[in-house]
């Protein structure tokens, strides 16, 4: 420490919060430094996936080169070790929940699989004929599609709280749909394709008073908002790891241990089981009894380094970052004269979607592609949306920790250029 | 690299504006629908027949620049042409598109104005945009009315 400083005495205990430095940010992912094109590329299509930091790419990597085996069952120093590094992800996914507990935190593919897991293992023993699931209007295919079959299965009823034009969630007509019938709401933390923050802890506490279990799709909420499972109490939460900086293939599904408990298992299969003979196989404890079969080990160390890159950033400081760029390209976007955005909360994370006069999507994406923007055009698994809306497709940019001013002028510049070839 | 402006000539853009016979034909003998899933284009092909010869063609849909272009150009090209004739022209069309046609000059005689989109090519994700009013088309001949998908 310096013996010079000017600081006076007693402010040294509480450091100045750090400036956020998406420069130094930058340069942890190592896909951002590419051309494509011919032109650097302007990564937007965060939604969909985000890059990785050079930290989930080697730990991966590492855990290939060294400790590779398969866990919990071998005896041998490898198999300890991979084992260990599984379930210390385990611990860092739990911390960054907030859940009180490990066995809380079921590693699955992904905030897909996680739906499913619920809708099956604890739907088909809780919903029956006559029975109703509430979604809201604005949830990913993932978050409704699982509903409705199990819907179908059972003769029960997909009841849809309707939202406004600026894409909220009526929030007197969700509570209108909560009724004596009703059996599990599931609701997006952030909506994929208008990037609303649902007012998740409103949505929880007006399920409980009725005594409605909650899940809430969290796939793009994570990498954007703080998640307190325990101060938001839902039952159940859902995310992918690969967009949060993690690997694809791996994702988690939080569920209260009292809930897991009482669930019978989803896939049967190795790891799951605590004994097994032709008359009769007890399952194992939680969370394995949900994890039958080898598991995406370096996806889960890939995805627990992914969480601690992100901490050790910050993610208030990323998302406070995010927000005001969020506000300035919202501002520059939205000046483009004969471009309408779609989705326009007050309360909002990460996506910029919109529609420019008279040009397909699809043509919007493949001009901005050829000028190295990367966007999602399309419904963007979102089609009740896009129907809200009267649309077919939109344009969507999407932002991470790793976006810049910068790059927002780039994209604005890219719309332009849409504009003049096509609008 | 070929410059975005490679795909979107004049021509097409012209096409994607101002869409030639969209309408719908009351009187059809063939009818198919299309539908990219993907992208959520659709397309309604309307054709009358004069025995063995297309003599109208017509659509309708909603679709991207591209695949509105590429169903506007084909109901020009169509007109007064057999079903044989049709299909060689849908053959010729495709290997065009999908960059099969070598250097493109024998394929684009044939074509004439569809030779237009020849810059798809260079675009992989985009080929389902200019084709799928073509599969449309070979569904109408057929004589099916189920809808066409290309997925």
């Amino acid at each position: 420490m310096s013996t010079t400083s000017a600081e006076p005495a007693g402010t040294a205990a509480q450091p100045a919060p750090s400036r956020y430095d998406v420069g130094r940010i930058r340069e942890d992912f190592p896909a951002l430094h590419q051309k494509v094109h011919g032109k650097p590329l302007v990564y937007l299509d965060n939604s969909a996936t985000t890059q990785k930091p050079r930290a989930v790419i080697d730990a991966i990597g590492d855990y290939y080169s060294r400790d590779n085996a398969n866990i919990h069952r071998g005896v041998h120093l490898l198999s300890e070790r991979a084992t260990k590094a599984h379930e210390d992800s385990r611990g860092i996914v739990r911390r960054f929940l907030y859940a009180a507990e490990d066995r809380e935190i079921v590693f699955v593919r992904g905030t897909t699989e996680a739906i499913n897991l619920v809708a099956h293992s604890y739907g088909r023993g809780h919903v029956g004929a006559g029975d109703e699931i509430v979604v809201t209007h604005m949830e990913h295919h993932s978050n409704i599609v699982p509903w409705q079959l199990l819907c179908e299965e059972k003769g029960a009823r997909l009841r849809v709280a309707p939202i406004n034009d600026r894409g909220e969630l009526i929030f007197e007509e969700f509570e209108k749909l909560l009724t004596e019938r009703t059996r599990i709401v599931a609701a997006t933390h952030v909506s994929n394709a208008l990037g609303t923050i649902n007012p998740v802890k409103r949505i929880v506490e007006a399920a409980h008073k009725r005594g409605i279990p909650v899940l809430i799709d969290g796939a793009q909420a994570v990498a954007h908002v703080k998640v307190n499972v325990q101060a938001l109490d839902c039952d159940f939460y859902a995310f992918s790891g690969h967009k949060v900086y993690g690997p694809t293939g791996i994702g988690v599904l939080y569920g209260k241990a009292r809930l897991l408990e009482a669930m019978p298992p989803y896939q049967g299969g190795g790891d799951m089981i605590r004994s097994v003979s032709f008359e009769k196989t007890t399952y194992n404890d939680l969370p394995h009894k949900f994890e039958a079969g080898t598991p995406d080990i370096a996806g889960a160390i890939g995805l627990g380094a992914a969480l601690e890159y992100l901490s050790e950033a910050g993610l208030d400081r990323a998302a406070a970052h995010e927000h005001e760029l969020l506000d300035y390209a919202t501002q520059a976007v939205g000046e483009i004269p004969g471009v309408r955005l779609i989705g326009t909360a007050r309360e909002k994370a990460s996506v910029l979607s919109f529609l420019i006069d008279g040009v397909h999507p699809h043509d919007a994406g493949t001009i901005l592609d050829r000028q190295g923007i990367a966007v999602r055009a399309g419904h963007v698994c979102a089609q009740p949306v896009m129907e809200r809306y009267g649309v077919a497709a939109i344009t969507r940019a999407s932002l991470a920790m790793y976006n810049t001013r910068e790059e927002v002028d780039v994209l604005v510049k890219g719309i332009l250029k849409v504009k003049e070839m096509l609008g | 690299m070929a410059d975005v402006s490679e795909l979107y000539q004049q021509l097409i853009v012209d096409h994607s504006r101002r869409p030639r016979n969209y309408r719908e034909l009351r009187d059809a003998d063939l009818q198919a629908e299309g539908y990219n899933p993907l992208c959520g284009d659709r397309v309604t092909l309307y054709v009358k027949m004069d025995g063995d010869v297309i003599r109208e063609v017509a659509f309708q849909g909603a679709g991207c620049a591209i695949s509105t272009a590429s169903a506007s150009l084909l109901t020009e090209a169509l007109k007064g042409k057999t079903k044989p004739e049709a299909e060689a022209v849908f053959e010729a069309f495709h290997k065009l598109v999908t960059g099969l046609s070598g250097d493109g000059g024998a394929v684009a005689s044939q074509l004439g104005k569809l030779a237009v989109f020849k810059g798809v090519c260079d675009y992989p994700t985009r080929v389902k945009c200019a084709t799928l009013v073509w599969h449309t088309l070979r569904s109408a001949l057929k004589g099916g009315h189920e809808r066409v998908s290309t997925e």
